[in-house]
């Protein structure tokens, strides 16, 4: 049966409230007040001139974007067999395939960082293997530079790649592809011309929300990254903990809630399969 | 038959069988259609009719036997390699793709020259009588024009055997007797071996050079539509296709004793143990008054129910020990239309009845 408009807001009313309490509040307080202490309009615009060209900024702004971009395209690359797989299989492998993907979550970020450090380490197991091989003449710089910021976030948003194309997939008529086959087309020409075409639309929801997720990061990037590796999350962090620059905070954080607000915008529009075909 | 003989479009199955599990879901199915030939599958669902046609179309692999087309073992070769044109249940039209696209499908995997796609894909829609359709996509299409697609995407690479599964299982009947009449004038026009699948016994009779009834997995009867329906061999198969009346029957002597012991005479039949069934179709029955006495083939009986439904009046008579024979009679000028309570006569001829095994 379908809800009415208004018993469907009074069912997400709890969660409204608990969000703009929590949420919406806090940082509209957080901006209005940070910014407005910079003074008139005029000033505010010169500082946010001034935070927004200066050079680290600059870099860490080219930073997330370049680092958001290489983990959503390995996590595409990734993820798309592994949700091929499960939306192909049933029963026991199926609930085998999502356990090794969900599982891990069922743990805190912070504690799977430490245990990528584990793995990653100079004297890591990853390294140590290597080297007992004889693949490695000396241990490899797998942590505190890009490399480990990309496995540690790879390995954090591969779930979410996963199940936006397992989703997308799993909507896919298998009977299409059955008349295809029929119809004369190899394996690989239902794939190129039925399933891909018809996944599309999970593949650019699946790209944007890991892109949305990746430039927000925080945690991963700093405790697996090296002075280079700054995104803009760490930096909004340095400026509010450290040099205690809210103002400079606040502008930043304005930048980052545009872009998210705008992938998500586009996404919103292909997360309905309708939509993307139309 | 040596192979080379054979020609293109003739379709074998010899001895196919397929399980899954315990279950054996078609058991040593055997049938030769001939090139051009409109054959129909039907049965009620679950038996073995998809079956049967996935394992012509080598989406299902026999686990014995063999599938010949056009004189070749095609047993083991997927798909693909096996040339047919195909319609599927709920039409299978590709949603990505518009109208143009869909039918060009077969030729576009083929890799064949784009001038000769586009001019058979042109034909193709001429042929269903969807031109000026190409730019659409299945969502702007009713449930009709989707069915013309996907006959027009099954013909376009001028197969010579096309299969149909349910293809008109989802519209409605006026629409559906339409469709019928073009599928048949289509397929004589292109002169392809249709293969047939329905649960239709009314679809399968108008449609079909020749009908296979399946029951559990086995042929239960094949010919073409007049002799299945006038004779068929089994009480499945004579209450499968139409109704049927199937009066308890005892041989005795040279007759048959029918309800109440009547004496009765039955043309043909397959039944070799004493009891069993004397089988008429309704139209087959006459009814007079009481008063007139007719032929050998003589039921009385008191009229239960009268339904008037137009061009028939169909009577349920009862006869001896509550049993009850329908009856249809052709409202044809001056019929006298028999109430409910009146005693009546029931009459029909030796050859229109049959004696089957219960």
């Amino acid at each position: 049966m379908p809800l009415k408009l208004s018993s469907t807001l009074l069912l997400l009313l709890p969660a409204l409230l608990l969000l703009a309490a929590l949420f919406l509040v806090p940082i509209g307080w957080f901006l209005v007040s940070s910014i407005a202490e910079l003074g008139t309009w005029r000033e505010i615009l010169t500082e946010a001139e001034d935070v927004l060209l200066s050079g680290a900024v600059g870099r860490s702004l080219v930073n997330t974007g370049g680092i958001g971009l290489i983990v959503t395209v390995l996590t595409l690359l990734l993820g798309y067999p592994v949700s091929y797989a499960l939306s192909r299989v049933r029963g026991a492998a199926f609930t085998a395939i999502l356990l090794c993907i969900v599982l891990p979550y069922f743990t805190s970020t912070i504690v799977r960082t430490y245990a990528w450090m584990v793995l990653l380490g100079r004297n890591g197991l990853i390294n140590q293997l290597l080297l007992a091989l004889g693949l490695v003449a000396e241990p490899v710089n797998l942590l505190y530079n890009r490399t480990g910021v990309i496995i540690g976030m790879t390995y954090v948003l591969l779930p979410y790649m996963v199940l936006t194309l397992y989703a997308a997939m799993k909507a896919v008529d298998p009977r299409l592809m059955q008349a295809a086959e029929g119809m004369g087309a190899s394996p690989a020409q239902v794939f190129r011309r039925v399933f891909m075409p018809l996944t599309l639309h999970g593949v650019v929801a699946g790209v944007l929300i890991t892109f949305i997720l990746a430039i927000g990061f925080f945690v991963t990037p700093a405790l697996m990254g090296g002075p280079g590796e700054v995104m803009v999350a760490m930096l909004i962090e340095r400026e509010v903990e450290i040099t205690q620059n809210w103002p400079s905070a606040a502008l930043m954080t304005v930048v980052l809630l545009a872009v998210t607000l705008t992938l998500y915008a586009v996404y919103s529009r292909f997360a309905e399969p309708g939509e993307a075909l139309k | 038959m040596n192979a080379t003989m054979v020609a293109e479009g003739a379709v074998a199955l010899e001895g196919v069988t397929k399980r899954y599990g315990a279950e054996t879901v078609v058991a040593g199915v055997s049938l030769a259609i001939a090139p051009g030939e409109f054959f129909t599958l039907l049965g009620p669902s679950g038996s073995g009719k998809t079956t049967t046609l996935s394992m012509l179309a080598g989406f299902v692999m026999a686990d014995e036997g063999r599938v010949m087309l056009g004189g070749r073992d095609m047993t083991h070769v997927p798909p693909r390699g096996r040339g047919l044109g195909m319609v599927f249940q709920n039409y299978a039209i590709f949603p990505h793709l518009n109208v143009a696209e869909n039918v060009a499908f077969p030729l576009t995997v083929r890799r064949a020259p784009r001038a000769e796609i586009a001019a058979r894909v042109t034909e193709a829609l001429e042929m269903v009588k969807l031109t000026g359709f190409e730019g659409r996509y299945a969502r702007q299409l009713s449930g009709g024009q989707q069915q013309r697609v996907a006959l027009a995407r099954a013909i376009v690479a001028h197969p010579r055997v096309v299969l149909m599964d349910e293809p008109l299982g989802a519209l409605d009947k006026n629409l559906r007797y339409h469709m019928q009449v073009e599928i048949k004038e289509i397929s004589r026009r292109l002169g392809t071996t249709v293969i047939y699948v329905t649960h239709d016994q009314e679809e399968a009779l108008t449609m079909s050079d020749r009908i296979a009834i399946m029951e559990r997995g086995r042929i239960a009867q094949m010919g073409p539509p007049r002799a299945v329906y006038e004779c068929p061999d089994s009480t499945f198969v004579a209450a499968f296709l139409g109704e049927a009346n199937l009066l308890p029957a005892r041989r005795d002597g040279d007759t048959v004793a029918g309800p109440g012991g009547a004496p009765l005479l039955a043309g043909t039949g397959t039944l070799t143990a004493p009891e069993g069934r004397l089988f008429v179709r309704p139209e087959k029955v006459a009814i007079a008054t009481a008063a007139q006495t007719a032929g050998p083939n003589a039921l009385p009986g008191k009229v239960r129910h009268a339904s008037f439904l137009g061009n028939v009046v169909r009577y349920a008579v009862e006869v001896a020990e509550g049993n009850l024979v329908l009856c249809d009679t052709a409202n044809g000028a001056g019929t006298t239309i028999h109430a409910a309570g009146d005693r009546v006569n029931l009459t029909w001829r030796a050859e229109d009845c049959r004696l089957l095994a219960a």
